[in-house]
C-alpha cells in the first residue's frame, strides 16, 4: 500500500508530481452552466496534468465538479474558460471532425452502464471503435487484451447474456484496443457489486501496470480510487487535495475533510 | 457502422415492421395502379388485335365532325354515320381485293321474361356475324349453330349469368319495339373470357340491319387483299371507288385508332389512381418519419456513445438512413406484391361499382417493379431524413448523462413561424389555383402543392393546439374510466408533438374524406335543386342503366297512356358548332308543360315555337359567343348535315344543370338530321299526378320496352345520382387505405410509447393498477389521439370544402353533419382497433420485469 501524501493545493496553481510527461494538460479551465442569476459554477478555474502511465483518480461529492472536469478533459464538454491540452492538442477551440478524431486517436471511455450495443456481441462491441474509423486490428495485441479482459470464452455472447462485471470488462477491452493516449473510466464500478468490481479495478491496475495505460477514473468509491496513483479531491469546483497513492482508510478520511 | 446499422434493425424487427408497413399499402397502390391499367391496355390490345385480325383495310363512314365519342369495340366505330350498302360491290370489284364483309353494330338490349338484362353499366354490344367468312370473324361458336333470320347468339358469360340456352326463346331491342329471337348458339369472343363485362350479341346482317334501323346500309366493311399486296396499296385503290362521307384505314390502323380510343380513359384512371397513391404514401411518410423521430429519440444514448467511440455526424447519420434504405426497400418489394392482389381488387371494386374492366391476365412490366421500389425507398428516406439529421445533433456527452434527451432541432424555434406560412403559402396556393389560374396542369399543380402545404404546416401547428383538444376529447375519457381515463388523457398530452404527427396521418385522410362527403352533398343537393326547380311533370322514363338512349316509340307509347296530359321527349346527341363539339339537344313542343326554364330571352312558349330552324340556348353558352334574339348558329352533324339555326330563346340553367345541352332545336329537325334518333329521358306528366293508377298506367304502356323505366320525381332524383353514388364509393375506397397506412401509425407510436414507458407501467402494476386497466388506459389515449387527429381533419375538409364550394357553381356548400358523424365514429374505431395490439404488449408487462428494465 502506498503512503499517504497530503498536499494541500492552492486555488489556481498546477496540480502536479512532475516525475513524468503530461499527456493531458488543463490550465484554469472555468465552467459555468446557464446565464446571469441561475447561472451555475462547476468549475473554478481548475488546473490539472494528467501523468502519462499512471492511474489518476478523481474523487468529490455530488456536484463537487469531477465528472464536469473529466468530460471537459474527455472533449465532451468544452470549459467556459482555460485550455486543454491532449497530446501538445489544445482541444477546446476544435470542432465536431476534428473531435471525433481526437476520440478516435487518443480518447478511451469507459461507462457506468458499460454502454455496449445490445445488437453486437463482445467481439464486435469490441472491435467496434476500430471499425468506425475505419481501421484495422492488430491481431496480437486483440489476443493480449482478450486475455487480459478473460473474455476468451465470451466473444460471441451478446451484452444480454453477460454479468455486469463482464459487460465491463467488454467496455474496457473496447477501449484498450485502439491503444488510447488517455482512457476515461466514470464510476466504472457504479453499477457493480462488490466483487465484480475488485474485478474491474484490478484489470484498470493491471492495464496500467503491463501496459502503461494511462487511465482517469472519476469515482465516489473509496476503495476504486485506492487502486490509484494519485487522487484528486474536488470540491466546489476546486481541486482541494492532491493525494499520492492512498489506502482506503486515508481516502475515507480525507473525504470527510469534504463535507460531502 | 452498416453492420451496427444492419444488427440494430434485426434485433428491432417489430419495430422496422410497423414502420414499413407504412409504405407497404401506398407501394401497393402505386403497383396496382401500373398492374391494372396495363392488364387493361393488354386485354384491349388483345381484343384489337382478335377483331382485326383478317382484316388488311377497313372502310368506315366519315363523321363530319371531329367525334371524341366512345367507339365500339367491336364491329367498327358505332359513333360514325352509316353508308349505303352498295359500296360493297365496288369494292369487291377492284382488282387486288380478294374478299369483302359488310357489317352494322349497335346496342341492343336483351329481353327475358320481359325484363331487360343489364350488368351494371356495363355496354351491350350488338353486330352482323358472318361464319361464311371465318377471316373476319372473331367470334367463337361454342355451342348450337350460328345465327339464321329471327337468331341470336349471346356470349358464354352473359349465358352463364343470366341462365340462356341454345334453343331459348329471348327478346332483343334496339331502336324499334322488341323483336322475338331464338338463340341460335353460344359464342366466345377471341382468347379473351371478358370483354369488359359487355354483353356480345350477333345476328346475320339482314336481321342486325332491321334491329338496328340500318336497312340497306352498312357501319364497316372488312377488306382481305389477294396475297402478296400491301395493306397500303390495297388502301390506296379502296380511296378510289370511296364515296364522300366514307374513309378507309388499313387494318392496324383501324386497331390503332380504336385501341387510342381507350388510352385516354385509361390515363385518366391511372392518374387518379396514383393521385390517391400518392395520399397514401404522404400519410405514410408521416408516419415513418414519426415512428423514427421516437425510436431515435429512445436511441439517444446508442448514439452518443456511438460518438464517443469515435463515430462522426456523418456516419450517425449514413448508419440511421441505411436502416431506413432497408426498411424501405423490404417495404416496397412487399408492396410491390401486395399491389399484385390489389390490382385485382381493383378489378373488383370497380366491377362493383358497375364499371367492369377488360382483364386478360395481369401484366406486370419492369416498369412496374422499378417504380414501385424507387418511389417507396425514396419516400421511406425522406421521411427519415428529418429525424437521422436531428439524432446526429445528439452530443457524446449524453452518453454519459441520465435521461439524456434528443436535442431539438436546428430550426425547432422557428417551427411555429414556419408551420403558420407554409398554412398561409397552402391556402394561398388553393385560392391562386381555384380562382386565378387557368388550364388544367397549373390548377392541379397549384392545388396539389397547396394542399401538401397546408397539411405540412398543419401537421406541425397542431402541436400546440393538440393539449387544448386532448382535454375536450378527453373528458369522456375522465368520466368512463376515472383515474384511468385521466392518466390516458395526460399521455396523449404529455409530448404535443409526438400526438401531434400520429394524429397528422389521420387528419390528413380525414380532411379528404371530409372534403369529398361535402362535394357530393353539394352536388346532389344542386341537382335535386335542379330537379324540383325544373320539373313540372309527375314521371321520367330513363333506360334501366340511367344514362343509355330509349327508343322513341317508347315515347310515343307513353303519350298514348289514359291520362297523359303531356309527354316531353329529350333527344341529345354531339354535334359541330362555332368549330367545337358540343352536346346537343332536341325537345318537342309538349316539353313546355313538364319543364319551366328560367328564361332571361323567351318564355315557356319558346318549346312550341322552335319550327323547322329554331333553336334555343343557355346564357352562359350565349353570353360566349355574343348570341341574343336572333341570332344565327350554325349545327354541322356527324353526317355532315349544315344546318343554320336561330336563337328563339335563351335561359340560365340553375347550378345543378339542366337536362338541355348548349343548343337545343325541334325534334322533327333533329330526327331529320341524325340517323336512328333516340331519346335520352322522357318526361310524363298526367292528369291527378302521381299515383299508384297512374304509374301503373304508364308501365302497362311501357311493356313492350324492357328497358324502359319509369321513375317518379324522386326515384328519378335518386337513380340520376346513384352513378355519382357509386363514384363516391371508390373515392372512400381508395381513401380508406389512407386512414388503415394512420392507423398503422397509431399502433407504431403506441407500441413505441408503451415501450419507453414500460418503467412506469410496472410501477402502476406494482400500486395496484389490474392489467384490464391498462389496456383501457392505452385505448384511451389511442382513441383520443384519433378524435384529435379527425377534429382537426374534418375542420380542413369542411375548409377546402368551402373554398371548392365557392369556385364550382355545380356545389353547393353543404355540411353533411350525418357523414361528418359517422367518420368520428369511424375515426374512433380506428382508435380502438389501433389499441389492440399495444395494450396487450402493455397489459403483459409483469410488474417487476418492469421496474428491472434496463
Amino acid at each position: 500500500m502506498g503512503r499517504g501524501n497530503v498536499a494541500e493545493v492552492e486555488q489556481g496553481s498546477v496540480a502536479s508530481n512532475g516525475d513524468s510527461a503530461a499527456v493531458v494538460i488543463a490550465s484554469a479551465i472555468s465552467r459555468r452552466y446557464g446565464e446571469g442569476d441561475t447561472a451555475v459554477t462547476a468549475l473554478r478555474e481548475v488546473s490539472v496534468e494528467i501523468e502519462r502511465g499512471k492511474l489518476t483518480a478523481v474523487m468529490g461529492p455530488s456536484g463537487s465538479g469531477k465528472s464536469t472536469l473529466m468530460h471537459i478533459l474527455a472533449g465532451l464538454d468544452k470549459p467556459t474558460e482555460g485550455s486543454v491540452l491532449v497530446q501538445g492538442t489544445e482541444i477546446t477551440q476544435l470542432g465536431d471532425d476534428q473531435l471525433t478524431k481526437l476520440r478516435r486517436d487518443h480518447i478511451g471511455f469507459v461507462f457506468q452502464f458499460f454502454n455496449l450495443l445490445p445488437m453486437l456481441d463482445a467481439r464486435e462491441n469490441i472491435l467496434l471503435p476500430l471499425a468506425i474509423a475505419g481501421r484495422d486490428p492488430d491481431p496480437e495485441w486483440f489476443q493480449t487484451v482478450i486475455a487480459e479482459t478473460g473474455l476468451g470464452d465470451r466473444l460471441t455472447h451478446r451484452p444480454s447474456e453477460l454479468s455486469g462485471g463482464q459487460q465491463q470488462r467488454v467496455a474496457i477491452a473496447r477501449a484498450l484496443l485502439s491503444r488510447p493516449t488517455v482512457l476515461f473510466a466514470d464510476e466504472p464500478t457504479g453499477n457493480l457489486d462488490s466483487a465484480a468490481s475488485d474485478e474491474i479495478l484490478q484489470l484498470l491496475r493491471r492495464s496500467v501496470d503491463s501496459v502503461r495505460q494511462t487511465v482517469v477514473i472519476v469515482t465516489h468509491d473509496p476503495r476504486a480510487a485506492s487502486i490509484a496513483d494519485r487522487i484528486l479531491f474536488l470540491s466546489d469546483g476546486h481541486i482541494v487535495k492532491d493525494l499520492g497513492r492512498s489506502n482506503e482508510d486515508e481516502i475515507v478520511d480525507a473525504m470527510k475533510g469534504l463535507g460531502g | 457502422m452498416l453492420r451496427v446499422a444492419l444488427k440494430g434493425l434485426a434485433t428491432r424487427r417489430l419495430r422496422a415492421l410497423l414502420t414499413a408497413l407504412a409504405i407497404v399499402l401506398g407501394v401497393a397502390l402505386v403497383a396496382g395502379t401500373y398492374v391494372l391499367t396495363d392488364s387493361i391496355t393488354g386485354a384491349f390490345d388483345s381484343i384489337f388485335q382478335t377483331v382485326y385480325r383478317g382484316t388488311d383495310a377497313t372502310i368506315t363512314g366519315r363523321s363530319a365532325i371531329n367525334s371524341n365519342a366512345n367507339a365500339g369495340a367491336v364491329g367498327g366505330s358505332a359513333s360514325t354515320p352509316s353508308f349505303p350498302q352498295s359500296v360493297v360491290a365496288r369494292v369487291q370489284r377492284l382488282p387486288d381485293v380478294a374478299n369483302t364483309l359488310g357489317g352494322v353494330s349497335g346496342s341492343p338490349q336483351l329481353v327475358k321474361a320481359g325484363k331487360a338484362i343489364t350488368f351494371g353499366g356495363a355496354p351491350n354490344l350488338g353486330f352482323s356475324v358472318d361464319p361464311s367468312k371465318p377471316q373476319f370473324n372473331s367470334l367463337k361458336l361454342v355451342s348450337g349453330h350460328w345465327p339464321g333470320p329471327s337468331e341470336v347468339v349471346v356470349d358464354t358469360n352473359t349465358a352463364a349469368k343470366k341462365d340462356l340456352r341454345a334453343g331459348d326463346e329471348i327478346g332483343v331491342q334496339a331502336n324499334g319495339p322488341v323483336l322475338r329471337m331464338r338463340i341460335s348458339g353460344l359464342v366466345r369472343f377471341g382468347s379473351s373470357s371478358s370483354l369488359g363485362g359487355a354483353t356480345l350479341a350477333g345476328f346475320a346482317l339482314p336481321t342486325a340491319q332491321r334491329l338496328f334501323d340500318k336497312v340497306g346500309k352498312l357501319d364497316d366493311i372488312r377488306v382481305a387483299a389477294k396475297p402478296g399486296i400491301s395493306p397500303q396499296r390495297l388502301v390506296d385503290q379502296i380511296r378510289t371507288v370511296l364515296p364522300r362521307a366514307t374513309q378507309v384505314r388499313t387494318g392496324a390502323q383501324e386497331a390503332t385508332k380504336d385501341a387510342s380510343t381507350t388510352t385516354g380513359f385509361l390515363s385518366f384512371l391511372k392518374t387518379f389512381l396514383l393521385v390517391f397513391a400518392g395520399v397514401a404514401l404522404f400519410v405514410g411518410s408521416f408516419v415513418i418519419a414519426n415512428s423514427l423521430s421516437i425510436t431515435i429519440a429512445q436511441r439517444t444514448r446508442e448514439f452518443a456513445t456511438l460518438r464517443t467511440l469515435g463515430a462522426s455526424r456523418r456516419q450517425v447519420l449514413r448508419a440511421i438512413l441505411a436502416e431506413s434504405l432497408v426498411v424501405g426497400i423490404v417495404a416496397s418489394v412487399i408492396g410491390l406484391l401486395a399491389g399484385l392482389a390489389l390490382a385485382q381488387g381493383l378489378f373488383a371494386l370497380f366491377n362493383a361499382a358497375g364499371l367492369t374492366l377488360p382483364n386478360s391476365g395481369t401484366v406486370v412490366k419492369p416498369r412496374t417493379i422499378a417504380v414501385s421500389i424507387v418511389v417507396g425507398v425514396v419516400v421511406t428516406v425522406l421521411a427519415s431524413l428529418r429525424p437521422a439529421l436531428r439524432a446526429t445533433r445528439v452530443e457524446p456527452i449524453a452518453a454519459v448523462r441520465e435521461g439524456a434527451t434528443l436535442p431539438e432541432g436546428r430550426f425547432s424555434k422557428h417551427r411555429n413561424t414556419g408551420a403558420a406560412t407554409a398554412v398561409a403559402l397552402g391556402f394561398a396556393a388553393l385560392v391562386l389555383g381555384l380562382f386565378v389560374a387557368s388550364g388544367t396542369g397549373p390548377v392541379l399543380a397549384l392545388m396539389g402543392a397547396g394542399a401538401l402545404l397546408v397539411f405540412l404546416g398543419v401537421a406541425l401547428l397542431s402541436a400546440r393546439i393538440v393539449p387544448v383538444l386532448a382535454n375536450w376529447l378527453g373528458w369522456p375519457a375522465t368520466k368512463l374510466a376515472g383515474e384511468i381515463g385521466r392518466l390516458a388523457r395526460d399521455n396523449a398530452r404529455r409530448n404535443p408533438q409526438r400526438t401531434a404527427s400520429t394524429a397528422s396521418a389521420l387528419m390528413i385522410g380525414l380532411a379528404l374524406v371530409t372534403l369529398v362527403a361535402i362535394l357530393s352533398a353539394g352536388v346532389i343537393s344542386n341537382f335535386k335543386g335542379a330537379v324540383n326547380h325544373l320539373f313540372t311533370g309527375d314521371y321520367a322514363i330513363t333506360a334501366q342503366n340511367n344514362f343509355s338512349p330509349i327508343p322513341i316509340s317508347a315515347g310515343q307509347a307513353a303519350a298514348r297512356t289514359t291520362g297523359a296530359t303531356a309527354v316531353g321527349d329529350v333527344r341529345a346527341g354531339q354535334g359541330q358548332v362555332f368549330g367545337h363539339n358540343e352536346q346537343l339537344t332536341a325537345v318537342n313542343p309538349a316539353m313546355s308543360q313538364v319543364v319551366r326554364l328560367n328564361w332571361t330571352h323567351g318564355s315557356q312558349a319558346v318549346f312550341a315555337d322552335l319550327g323547322a330552324n329554331g333553336a334555343f340556348t343557355t346564357d352562359s353558352y350565349a353570353h360566349r359567343h355574343h348570341l341574343g334574339l336572333g341570332s344565327p348558329v350554325v349545327v354541322t352533324t356527324p353526317t355532315g348535315a349544315r344546318v343554320p339555326l336561330v336563337v328563339k330563346g335563351i335561359f340560365k340553367p340553375p347550378n345543378g344543370g339542366s337536362p338541355f345541352g348548349v343548343v337545343t332545336m325541334s325534334a322533327p329537325t333533329w330526327d331529320r338530321l341524325y340517323q336512328a334518333p333516340q331519346n335520352l329521358y322522357t318526361f310524363v306528366k298526367m292528369a291527378g299526378g302521381e299515383t299508384a293508377a297512374n304509374q301503373a298506367a304508364l308501365r302497362r304502356q311501357l311493356g313492350g320496352f324492357p328497358n324502359a323505366k319509369v321513375q317518379t320525381r324522386q326515384k328519378f332524383i335518386d337513380n340520376q345520382i346513384s352513378g355519382l353514388t357509386q363514384v363516391l364509393n371508390i373515392l372512400y375506397v381508395l381513401l380508406a387505405l389512407s386512414i388503415i397506412v394512420s392507423l398503422f401509425g397509431i399502433v407504431n407510436t403506441l407500441v413505441l410509447s408503451v415501450f419507453e414507458r414500460t418503467r412506469e407501467i410496472g410501477m402502476l402494476r406494482a400500486v395496484g393498477t389490474t392489467r384490464r386497466q391498462v389496456r383501457r388506459m392505452i385505448r384511451h389515449e389511442s382513441v383520443i389521439t384519433a378524435l384529435i387527429g379527425s377534429v382537426i381533419g374534418i375542420a380542413l375538409g369542411i375548409a377546402f370544402g368551402a373554398l371548392l364550394a365557392a369556385r364550382v357553381s355545380f356545389i353547393a356548400f353543404t355540411i353533411p353533419i350525418g357523414s361528418l358523424i359517422a367518420f368520428l365514429i369511424a375515426a374512433w374505431i380506428v382508435g380502438l382497433v389501433a389499441a389492440i395490439f399495444p395494450a396487450r404488449r402493455a397489459s403483459r408487462l409483469q410488474p417487476l420485469q418492469a421496474l428491472a428494465y434496463e
